[in-house]
């Protein structure tokens, strides 16, 4: 088992902490993790990306190259990544901000309103964790408790926000489960 | 003990408090600064000792001192901020001080840019500063062996009396991985004689670099040159990794850029070909006899590195002509990805 994932997005919309949750649920989970962000310059600029990779052997490359998942929470995000994905890649579109999907037909898109759901809920900032969410639903390999647990963890801070931040996971998980929103 | 995920630089800075060192100084650059941020909350905590030096010449000579009383020290920076320690890192090394430096590597030359980068391999291996000396230089290829070489690092310093530098490139600072911490007990039997810790009731010590009688300077680098050569002998680290007979294409590579190539290996090997690694770990002492046996086993060599070619001459001399030693790189804070790694193996292979 080896998923190679990419989060991107821009500065501000959690994606590094939504990889972040990922990679601890995952070691949690007794997989091999690794959680290499883009840094630099670019990120002044406005766009964050973070791979995630979740592996049952060590990981060699943290580099990843053919994603074979990828969220995509801002259009430049889903065209610079959704080319260098692996034929049957997962492709998860925040539909809420981009308004296409990739025009290739070997990969399996999942569009969701993720900023849309996460105000209906009561912040739009949560829109990673819907997100996250769905990420959970498509690849499945971390028990659900786990990954709650590290969002819980991860807002340790700000117990506030903790039940808002599960509500909105739990909304992007039923929903490709519920409906399959293949695009 | 339990896993923990970490940066890079967080886990380095852990590490070398659990090697018993209280003692940093550092001038902060880009992308190795959460060392400093990191030490700047942990040393209180342990009794510990933290200057931000007024630059990097600040830095590594509070650490000339510190290793001249006889404490455990280190210090961190990136390329630019390295080659401005140079200077006193030949004194560490003439005057026989044993002290950690790290190097998280950034493009250059000049001021370069900030990202990945492996364009120092010479100022680490050949270059550390003017004179006849040679740091021992640990290269960790992620962020669990970064910690446990930092551990060792301080140990071999004070077996050699001689510097040591641990180099990584960004992203090993700047990524996250599970590290567990190794229980640590410092060596007993530590040979503190030379420190300048006072000399009631006894000679004084003097910790110096200079002799102007070419004799005694003469003598001083012989004994160097015979911790060089006990180096050689005894602290070689090197991985192999689907090294076998008959391969198509042996790949040397060290740190993180050979991780990016064992992901290629593993692909092009299920595929049916036959390519292996040698990753070197000690990049001074240099693993050149084991290169030397892994390329006898393959029909090509190639070195890969994040630079335009510094560890390949090192590799030729180790391959002493009995193979072609092809090389591949990127530069600038290019970081080769796997998918570009197999395009260049296969051309190889074919």
């Amino acid at each position: 088992m080896l998923i190679q994932s990419v989060f991107a997005g821009f500065g501000g919309q959690g994606i590094l902490r939504a990889g972040q949750i990922i990679a601890y649920a995952g070691m949690a989970g007794n997989l091999y993790v690794s959680w290499l962000p883009s840094y630099g310059p670019e990120m002044r600029g406005g766009t964050a990306n973070v791979a995630v990779v979740l592996a049952d052997e060590p990981v060699a490359s943290p580099v990843v190259s053919t994603p074979s998942v990828v969220i995509a929470m801002n259009r430049p995000s889903l065209e610079k990544f959704a080319p260098m994905m692996q034929t049957g890649g997962k492709l998860i579109i925040n539909s809420s901000l981009i308004d296409i999907v990739s025009e290739r037909d070997d990969l399996i898109q999942y569009q969701i309103r993720a900023n849309d759901i996460a105000q209906e809920l009561g912040n739009p900032r949560a829109a990673n964790m819907v997100i996250l969410g769905v990420f959970q639903a498509v690849t499945g390999i971390i028990p659900d408790e786990t990954v709650e647990e590290h969002i819980r963890q991860s807002f340790a801070a700000k117990p506030q926000f903790i039940e808002l931040n599960i509500a909105c996971f739990r909304h992007g998980k039923n929903s490709i489960s519920q409906s399959g929103i293949n695009a | 003990m339990t896993k923990v995920l970490m940066k890079g630089n967080e886990a380095l800075g852990e590490a070398a408090i659990r090697a018993n060192c209280r003692n940093y100084f550092a001038y902060p650059i880009t992308p190795q600064t959460e060392i400093a941020e990191y030490m700047v909350r942990r040393l209180p905590e342990v009794g510990g000792h933290f200057v931000q030096a007024e630059s990097e010449l600040g830095a590594v000579n509070m650490v000339y001192g510190a290793a001249a009383v006889g404490e455990r020290v280190f210090t961190s920076s990136s390329s630019p901020g390295v080659a401005l320690m140079s200077e006193a890192i030949s004194y560490l090394a003439g005057s026989q001080l044993p002290a950690v430096l790290i190097n998280i590597v950034r493009g250059g030359p000049g001021l370069g840019g900030i990202l990945p980068a492996q364009s120092d391999y010479f100022m680490a291996t050949k270059a550390g500063g003017h004179g006849d000396f040679r740091l021992l230089v640990l290269a960790p290829a992620g962020v669990q062996e970064a910690a446990d070489l930092v551990m060792d690092a301080f140990d071999l310093a004070d077996k050699y009396r001689n510097p040591v530098m641990i180099i990584g490139d960004g992203m090993i600072g700047q990524m996250m991985e599970p590290v567990e911490f190794r229980e640590y007990n410092t060596p007993e039997g530590i040979d503190r004689s030379y420190a300048n810790t006072g000399a009631k009731d006894r000679p004084p010590t003097i910790v110096k670099s200079l002799f102007l009688d070419p004799q005694q300077l003469e003598n001083n680098n012989l004994e160097l040159l015979a911790k060089y050569r006990l180096m050689e002998q005894h602290e070689i680290r090197f991985e192999e990794y689907a090294v076998t007979d008959k391969m198509d294409v042996l790949v040397v590579s060290y740190g993180m850029m050979a991780r990016i190539c064992k992901t290629a290996i593993d692909e092009l090997n299920q595929e049916g070909h036959r390519v292996g690694i040698v990753r070197p770990i000690t990049l001074f002492p240099f693993p050149s006899s084991a290169i030397y046996k892994a390329a006898a086993r393959a029909r090509k060599v190639i070195a890969i590195e994040m630079s335009t070619g510094q560890m390949v001459e090192d590799v030729r001399l180790a391959v002493r002509g009995r193979r072609a030693v092809q090389f591949y790189g990127r530069t600038g804070g290019i970081v080769p990805t796997p998918a570009e790694i197999r395009q260049q193996l296969l051309k190889l292979i074919k």
